[in-house]
């Protein structure tokens, strides 16, 4: 299933001879959209409790499964140190767990290269897991006593990742619309 | 193409060596994430500026989706009341005529209350707020509380300021840029406050949950005389909040005091009001003076 796009945005693509995608895009676009779900703390949701999935974590998990590849191995510490600006977290939690997530999921695309997108799911749904509780864990150490307080969030991003993963494959779209003229 | 599962490039020694050095800096990367998290846990204000700055860059558009949040909220709730309008309509109506009949026994309260203070010669002592100003976000994926306020040094706030909205204490400033400021909410594990109950006075201190409700830790042993109902406010001890802000009712008695639910809810307030701290304010003139002030 395609998502559509607004007529004007499907036009942009469409003379395709003499065209070729802007390399200003598609090397900007996945950086830009990772950042931009780091910035959920601005967006206008005021949660007392942890609810919210975590945006940027997600975006970055799911253009990794999606074009292995498209961040260097090194993407975790300045993304990360983008998403420890906002989060809340401890400084520096985000450029570790990222880092450690950005290799982990580079292994599993050399060790294990042909996956379904129910493998992925699973897969991903594995390390978003890991992510939550060490995040909890750096954020509060000493209170490792109370992991059920993560539960809800964590089901709510396991349920979101696929949304997420449409999300990502509609902006790689995007990125590669023949916009400039060869 | 089919993956082929090594990650040498080919014959090319510059690209072997560049692919190297990429998981080289991968590493270093995730050590030095260690390292700043180690950095950070031992002095908590070593990174408040560079925060802040970045706070300040994200603000005006926190401040455009405010008002937003505070609609949608507003909407929602109408819809939901709609179902259960008569007989809540009947309950109102009659909650606020007894209501009524408590507002006039308040004034004149309020009105003795202001006789026997002034035969004391104790100054009125409601401080002047410092800023009113929005709550942009929060943050909502992490386990730690914290809401950003769009208000920052420029217009004189500063850490340690109680929030306060209408219902009740939101928590405390902790970290300020020149527009923008990071408040610690009440509901965050790192939130100690000094509370009593409202009735009698009977002291706890109010620490966070991470569900979004608190802990209230009774001071004195022996029977727990909470009941759920139970209203608490800030008691003023230890000089940040002053006494008599609405704090929170509690839920469920526990063993050693009680969880109970914050009466400001962070996530439908409008604006909210920064406080400067009750020490600056003179402090409590019926106690002594702490001790070391002389």
């Amino acid at each position: 299933m395609a998502l559509p796009l607004p007529k004007p945005i499907r036009e942009i693509g469409r003379k395709r001879i003499n065209r070729a995608p802007s390399p200003l895009l598609a090397i900007a676009v996945p950086w830009l959209v990772v950042m931009g779900g780091s910035l959920s703390p601005v967006w206008p949701v005021i949660a007392s409790a942890p609810v919210l999935p975590p945006i940027g974590f997600l975006l970055l998990v799911a253009w990794e499964q999606l074009r292995p590849g498209i961040f260097p191995v090194w993407a975790g510490l300045p993304l990360g140190l983008f998403d420890d600006l906002y989060s809340g977290q401890p400084f520096g939690s985000a450029i570790l767990l990222w880092s450690v997530a950005v290799i982990l999921l580079d292994f599993v695309e050399t060790r294990f290269p042909w996956r379904g997108f129910a493998l992925n799911w699973l897969f991903a749904a594995a390390v978003i897991a890991a992510y939550l509780f060490l995040a909890q864990a750096l954020a509060q150490p000493g209170l490792l006593a109370e992991p059920l307080a993560i539960l809800p969030q964590l089901g709510l991003s396991i349920l979101l990742y696929p949304l997420i993963a449409r999300l990502v494959a509609l902006f790689d779209r995007f990125r590669l619309i023949p916009v400039r003229e060869v | 193409m089919a993956p082929t599962g090594s990650r040498r490039p080919g014959h090319s020694r510059r690209a072997q060596y560049g692919t190297f050095l990429n998981y080289l800096l991968a590493v270093a990367g995730a050590a030095a994430g260690g390292a700043l998290l180690i950095a950070a846990s031992s002095d908590a204000t070593v990174f408040s500026g560079i925060r802040g700055t970045a706070t300040d860059l994200a603000a005006p558009a926190g401040e455009a989706g405010a008002g937003a949040r505070t609609e949608s909220q507003g909407l929602l709730r109408a819809l939901g009341a709609f179902f259960t309008k008569g007989s809540r309509v009947a309950k109102l109506e009659r909650e606020v005529a007894e209501a009524r009949v408590r507002l006039v026994e308040a004034q004149a309260l309020h009105e003795e209350n202001r006789e026997l203070r002034a035969l004391l010669k104790l100054a009125q002592s409601e401080p002047k707020p410092v800023a009113s100003a929005r709550l942009i976000g929060s943050t909502a994926s992490s386990t730690r509380r914290f809401a950003l306020l769009g208000v920052g040094s420029s217009q004189g706030v500063a850490p340690g300021m109680p929030v306060i909205s209408p219902l009740g204490l939101i928590g405390r400033v902790l970290e300020v840029g020149r527009s923008s400021a990071r408040v610690l909410l009440i509901t965050d594990s790192q939130s100690i406050i000094p509370v009593r109950r409202a009735s009698d006075g009977i002291v706890a201190l109010a620490v966070g949950n991470p569900d979004g409700t608190v802990h209230l830790k009774l001071q004195s042993l022996g029977l727990n005389p909470l009941k759920a109902g139970d209203a608490f406010v800030t008691s003023g001890s230890g000089g940040l909040f002053r006494p008599g802000i609405p704090f929170a009712v509690v839920a469920k008695p526990t063993r050693d005091g009680a969880i109970a639910r914050p009466l400001s809810n962070p996530a439908s307030t409008d604006f909210v009001i920064v406080e400067p701290q009750w020490d600056e304010a003179g402090g409590d003139p019926t106690l002594p003076a702490p001790a070391g002030a002389q």
